[in-house]
């Protein structure tokens, strides 16, 4: 019971946030609403019983991802009326776009509920909780029986951001940068000069 | 209806009860903690700059901590007229909710735990990485430019030290093999390991110094450039939240390398002998040497610049942890002390069929 109150208390906050993301009229408190939407959606995988997930979640997602989000939404010098004016067009769009992942989501909710024999055919099947944790057995699955997946995924984000990196980095001419070794390597001799100054006569 | 409350009582109340007893002594010692720590900061500062320290309220000073909350309470709570009101009021709560929150995977001792859940180690990582939003809130509902400069400043330099520190982490993690606080606790460690571990040390001690904003990585608050950072247009009880949760942040920052660095509860170097010593004893020494870490090195080191800050995290730390990565877990294969992963499903596994044999 207790659990089921939980869960009904994340998700009503998941929603509304979620709800909110779109319809607060000030973009840093979208952001806001959104790292409050992640941060149930954390909740309700710990409800699940998955937590490991809802800790990378939180530490991915909400310590990493929204704080640069939020880092660029703040710094942002927009008119917030300017940018409400055009959001009704974009309307059949989202939609379209939310629709199918809706459908998405059904159908394969739908697999599991209406066609039995699925889950004879899962190529990992979900281990006992009893006998391991939910670190190991995704452990397990990412870098033992899928590792050459994943290294291919890690390499194709590898490629992506050092595509991001050359696309956008500019060289700036007359930026004075400081050499640390260089720094490092100063002695006193060769920044100072002692000398002995007689009274009246200066240097 | 009678017997629905009985049976809730059964099922929830006794543990409830139970829980937030334990949950009002935690809160109740680490405030105690807090305040006497800004005392000792204070005294041991003052030692260091041949000065007394705070010597007028009470012997010695001790009533000093209690003046400054009583003084912080009466004060009259600004709120700027051009400031974002809710998350204004709200940023300097999460801060201290945030830092208080971590203590519940906190072992003090063994089996002394409010939840000893299966991530502990993650939990710490998640709550430690949420911080910044409150410093960064703050900077922005000030409406305040020194204000902002400070939570930009900080957020960029949190997240750039996280990254070093989950490194760090991963680094233990591998020679313990699990991510329960209390494991990662008792699992023995040889000593090459430990000698090993040794670099993981140092540069998890810089990262908690620049995660918790502590001088001389304090560039978020630098007074002599952006005069007060974040806070600078908070007062009274707002001011002293951050205040009480930068501190609190020290003290989880200091326990947590305890637990992954200095074996936590256990007598140091394994002396057998000093294990007639309460192990929260030892765990609260262990703490406070930590803790008295951060306030000589704010009393020795001049602030850092900026860009050498993020010189130090990102081509520094960042590439030397990812380096020791590779070599903790290339030892440990070539030298087979892998954490054995055998051990602990065995029992269970033996317990499972005692049950089906019963």
């Amino acid at each position: 019971m207790i659990s089921a109150i939980t869960f009904y208390l994340f998700s009503a906050i998941t929603l509304l946030s979620a709800i909110m993301v779109i319809t607060a009229k000030n973009p840093v408190h979208s952001v806001l609403f959104l790292i409050l939407a992640f941060f149930n959606a954390a909740g309700l995988f710990v409800l699940l019983g998955a937590e490991f997930i809802a800790m990378i979640l939180v530490i991915v997602y909400v310590g990493a991802v929204a704080v640069l989000f939020l880092f660029v939404v703040m710094m942002l010098d927009i008119s917030f009326g300017d940018l409400r004016k055009g959001a009704m067009q974009y309307v059949p769009v989202g939609l379209l776009a939310g629709g199918i992942l809706l459908f998405e989501l059904i159908s394969v909710f739908a697999v599991w509920q209406f066609a039995k024999s699925s889950e004879t055919n899962i190529a990992s099947p979900t281990p006992d909780p009893k006998e391991i944790t939910n670190t190991e057995a995704l452990g397990q699955i990412l870098y033992t029986d899928y590792v050459f997946a994943f290294q291919v995924s890690g390499l194709i984000l590898l490629v992506a951001m050092i595509g991001a990196i050359v696309l956008t980095h500019r060289k700036r001419p007359g930026v004075r940068k400081q050499n640390v070794a260089d720094q490092q390597a100063r002695t006193q001799s060769d920044a100072m000069e002692i000398q002995k100054v007689t009274p009246g006569t200066g240097i | 209806m009678n017997e629905f409350w009985l049976e809730l009582w059964n099922a929830y109340g006794m543990q409830t009860v139970y829980m937030l007893t334990h949950i009002g002594i935690l809160i109740g010692v680490i405030l105690g903690a807090v305040a006497y720590y800004t005392l000792l900061e204070r005294k041991v500062m003052g030692a260091m700059q041949r000065r007394q320290g705070p010597m007028t309220v009470g012997p010695w000073g001790l009533l000093q901590p209690i003046a400054d909350g009583v003084k912080l309470l009466s004060k009259e709570t600004i709120i700027p007229a051009q400031a974002n009101g809710p998350v204004f009021v709200i940023a300097p709560m999460l801060t201290f909710t945030l830092a208080l929150i971590a203590w519940a995977v906190i072992p003090v001792n063994a089996q002394l735990v409010l939840a000893d859940i299966n991530v502990g180690i993650l939990y710490l990582f998640a709550v430690s990485s949420m911080g910044v939003y409150g410093v960064i809130m703050a900077g922005w509902a000030s409406n305040s430019k020194y204000a902002f400069l400070g939570g930009l400043r900080s957020a960029s330099q949190m997240v750039s030290y996280e990254v070093s520190m989950g490194l760090v982490i991963v680094c233990v993690l591998l020679c313990v093999g699990s991510l329960n606080l209390t494991e990662i606790v008792t699992v023995e460690r040889p000593i090459w390991v430990q000698i090993m571990l040794f670099p993981m040390l140092i540069v998890f001690l810089v990262s908690i110094l620049a995660e918790t904003n502590r001088a001389p990585f304090d560039l978020p608050e630098g007074e002599s450039e952006i005069t007060g950072g974040f806070m600078v247009e908070y007062s009274a009880m707002t001011f002293a939240l951050f205040f009480l949760g930068e501190y609190a942040n020290m003290i989880l920052m200091s326990a947590m390398t305890v637990l992954l660095f200095l074996g936590g509860w256990l007598p140091p170097f394994g002396i057998e002998a000093l294990a007639i010593v309460p192990g929260i004893v030892w765990f609260a020494l262990k703490t406070l040497l930590i803790m008295f870490f951060f306030v000589w090195t704010r009393a020795t080191f001049p602030r850092y610049r900026y860009d050498q800050l993020m010189r130090l995290g990102w081509k520094v730390f960042l590439p030397f942890t990812l380096l020791w990565v590779v070599v903790v877990s290339g030892s440990l294969i070539y030298f087979d002390a892998l954490p054995s992963k055998e051990k602990a499903p065995v029992v269970q596994e033996s317990t499972l069929i005692d049950k089906v044999a019963e």
